[in-house]
């Protein structure tokens, strides 16, 4: 679907007149932000689709199917970034226009429309993909014909890509810290690691378990269960005979419902904190499902709240809300998906060109400081540096944030000693 | 074999339904589609193996499978194994605990390659167990069904069941299969760079002249005694078992050609998409391919191919410019061929096409000035 995203297409006349103000100081620097656009042969030598006063993108989420719930989120804060970046001036002079195809939750579908986006639509950038599933389908694409994807989710590491910029956390960069603070704070020792049986939550566990180990601490139970898992109990009962101090869970997508749920009805009151629940696959976006009252009391370790004061974050939630309604939440994965066009957009800047090769160099070291979640930088292995939040779930979907690092993180998607 | 053998297998309408199918796939896809919308043409094709299965089985046997995806995944597994073993070598994956194992199974912690990966190394091999490991399991599976009457939507069901059994299996076993994510990133076939554009065009045509060689022996089937076996046994099992006919062995062989032309189809589809993933196993990809069969006609091996082409052509134009509303659009696609044309694309070719041409060609020599036709019409 082609959508043209220009409230305001820069007219011949509006920019002659502008130009005539060029007298005016601050409209000098205005006009040479938003009008010296320079000519597209310089600035796009691969033949990707950029003319000259638009350049293509690509949107590639899942918009039906299974996945279509959590990446709507996603696709919202894409679709946002692009506009406030079109009404600020857009991107060399050029306005964004956007390609939206749909994965349809089917990783081969995923592979033949990001190849449609590179081949046939010659995008400069595609920002996209949810699951590992999804992105693995797509990168051999990605690197043959070297184009540039966003992608925002956190995930599993074990991945670096030239073609792909992550800008959610890698395992380490959401475990280590919240296992830290739990095991400094609420002097945790025993800990149940559970999770949903796939790549994501068996690699994080497997980080979680030696970062355990190496404190001297005891992982005294490890469980995986199928996606779309509804039946709890047992784990449950384990749960109580081993009495972990921590559970520490992965669980994903619509299992989360079942899983919290049955916790509860066990009797088992996460405000009470013994054990406590710490997980790091529960979102703002999850809790809508699971509901509020069935989590009220966890603690999950993101880099990112919807409850997070700054300045940033108040004016990224205001237009959100402006935008899609007033009902939405945003999760971690949404806001990381909002930076995806804005890193594209400083990375275009910086190398003053739209081709790949350039955009690659430019990005390691990029920094932008208008991050809802604060400040980021990419790092020269295309992840962003972080800072990791602990949130305590209250009963009306959102977290209180009760602790954040100091310092960025480093991503570290081949995490030494813990592989 | 002889010419009149050769017309009594090809009657007149099939030879020009042939030939017509082979100048679109052969000739006029490649002259006017571009790389990439051809590499689409040829992954569309790859189902078409399946329905062509599906054909034998369900239009000429009545043995409805919603586990075809079974088969097409099978057959594509083995493809992947090969070829994924090749793109680990050693060099190629020195960044991981252990090299020279595929990436997937250094992430689940595995230190060595799993006996059954073992003969994948070899082509050969791999090209045997392609036909080989879906048409034993298809016997396996036709014996203990059909040895026992089981039949019809109980057949359909146990399937169905053994889909979901086959999904699960593979996501569950991640270390020794991928998992959810399948087995991604094939590059290479014995050194032969799989993913340029010149390989696609060279596996289109490979794929194609598969695809009639399939469709030939299904020909063959179909205008064998065996076909009109089968045909007799869908309308009236029981009489044809009175006639001292084993039933079961009928099913049993033509449920494994039909597996063994699913397997072809994954094998192609590995080496054309580059990837293979349980989502073509399960309940829904299987649905879907008999819906390609029923959309082209479940009797009629021509029509199983053009719906194949016309669903998945569809669902990508439809997905492409609509993506908010395309998945109603194949709703209503399906909707209303079935209840226009109960028996898909093929029907409307009999029942108008056919009676129309025929006609022209009673109009032709009149217009010609050569034979007069009697007419009825005429004032």
């Amino acid at each position: 679907m082609k959508i043209s995203n220009t409230p305001h297409p820069p007219s011949k006349l509006r920019r002659r007149f502008i130009k005539g103000l060029i007298t005016l100081p601050a409209t000098v620097l205005l006009s040479t932000m938003v009008f010296a656009a320079p000519p597209t042969a310089e600035v796009n030598t691969t033949g990707l689709a950029v003319t000259d006063d638009t350049v293509k993108v690509g949107i590639l989420h899942s918009i039906t199917g299974t996945m279509a719930i959590s990446e709507t989120g996603s696709v919202q804060a894409e679709k946002l970034a692009i506009e406030q970046i079109n009404a600020m001036g857009g991107i060399l002079g050029r306005q964004i226009e956007y390609t939206q195809e749909d994965g349809a939750s089917d990783w081969p579908t995923f592979a033949e429309k990001s190849k449609k986006l590179l081949v046939k639509d010659k995008v400069a950038a595609v920002f996209g993909c949810w699951t590992s599933a999804s992105r693995k389908a797509v990168l051999p694409i990605f690197e043959q014909y070297n184009g540039m994807l966003y992608y925002p989710t956190f995930y599993e590491g074990l991945e670096q890509s030239p073609n792909v910029i992550y800008t959610g956390q890698e395992a380490t960069q959401q475990i280590i810290a919240g296992i830290d603070w739990v095991v400094k704070n609420k002097g945790a020792k025993k800990f149940f690691l559970l999770g949903s049986d796939y790549i994501w939550p068996r690699t994080s566990n497997k980080i979680a378990r030696k970062h355990i180990e190496k404190l001297g601490l005891k992982v005294v139970g490890e469980e995986y269960y199928p996606l779309g898992h509804t039946q709890f109990n047992s784990v449950i009962n384990k749960i109580k005979l081993k009495k972990p101090d921590v559970i520490y869970a992965i669980v994903v997508g619509g299992s989360n419902v079942a899983f919290y749920k049955q916790l509860k009805a066990a009797g088992i009151d996460m405000t009470k904190e013994k054990p406590l629940v710490l997980t790091i696959s529960v979102t703002e976006d999850e809790i809508l499902g699971i509901g509020g009252e069935n989590i009220v009391g966890a603690y999950a370790a993101m880099k990112y709240f919807q409850s997070l004061t700054n300045d940033n974050n108040e004016a990224f939630v205001k237009a959100f809300k402006k935008r899609w309604g007033d009902d939405i939440v945003i999760g971690d994965v949404t806001q990381a998906a909002y930076l995806g066009p804005w890193l594209w957009k400083a990375a275009v800047e910086k190398a003053g060109s739209f081709d790949i090769d350039k955009i690659r160099k430019a990005s390691p070291g990029l920094e932008l400081t208008t991050a809802p979640e604060g400040y980021v930088r990419i790092h020269p292995n295309h992840h962003l540096w972080s800072k990791t939040r602990i949130g305590h779930a209250r009963s009306d979907g959102q977290y209180d944030i009760v602790f954040e690092t100091d310092e960025l993180i480093e991503p570290d998607p081949f995490p030494k000693g813990y592989q | 074999m002889s010419f009149t053998g050769l017309r009594a297998l090809l009657p007149k309408h099939d030879l020009r339904a042939l030939l017509i199918l082979a100048a679109i796939i052969i000739i006029v896809m490649p002259l006017f589609l571009d790389i990439f919308r051809l590499n689409l043409v040829g992954k569309y094709l790859t189902y078409a193996f399946v329905a062509l299965g599906l054909v034998l089985c369900w239009g000429l046997g009545g043995i409805l499978s919603l586990g075809q995806g079974v088969f097409f995944g099978l057959g594509g597994y083995c493809m992947a194994m090969f070829l994924k073993l090749e793109a680990s070598s050693p060099e190629q994956t020195a960044i991981q605990s252990t090299p020279g194992i595929p990436d997937f199974m250094d992430w689940n912690q595995l230190t060595e390659l799993p006996w059954f990966w073992e003969p994948f190394h070899s082509l050969s091999f791999t090209l045997l167990a392609v036909i080989a490991v879906p048409a034993l399991f298809a016997f396996i599976i036709g014996v203990a069904m059909f040895k026992r009457r089981v039949g019809g939507v109980y057949f359909a069901i146990i399937t169905q069941a053994i889909a979901a059994i086959l999904t699960i299996l593979i996501i569950g076993q991640q270390g020794y299969t991928g998992g959810v994510n399948g087995i991604t990133d094939l590059r290479t076939l014995l050194g032969w760079d799989i993913r340029t554009n010149s390989a696609q065009y060279i596996l289109y045509f490979i794929n194609a002249i598969l695809l009639f060689a399939c469709l030939l022996a299904a020909q063959v089937i179909r205008k064998s005694k065996l076909g009109r076996l089968l045909v007799a046994m869908r309308e009236r099992e029981d009489r044809v078992r009175f006639s001292g006919y084993d039933v079961a062995n009928f099913k049993i062989f033509v449920f494994c050609i039909a597996a063994v032309f699913s397997a072809i189809g994954g094998a192609m589809f590995t080496l054309q998409v580059g990837f293979m993933s349980p989502s073509f196993v399960g309940i829904v990809p299987s649905i879907e391919m008999v819906i390609y069969c029923a959309v082209g006609g479940r009797l009629s091996i021509f029509g199983a191919i053009y719906g194949t082409l016309l669903v998945n052509w569809a669902k990508t134009i439809f997905s492409e410019s609509f993506p908010e509303l395309w998945l109603f659009a194949m709703g209503a696609l399906f909707i209303g061929v079935v209840m226009a044309f109960p028996n898909g694309l093929a029907d409307l070719y009999q029942s108008y096409a056919l009676p129309w041409l025929k006609k022209q060609r009673l109009r032709l020599p009149a217009r010609l000035g050569g034979v007069k036709t009697p007419q009825k019409t005429t004032k």
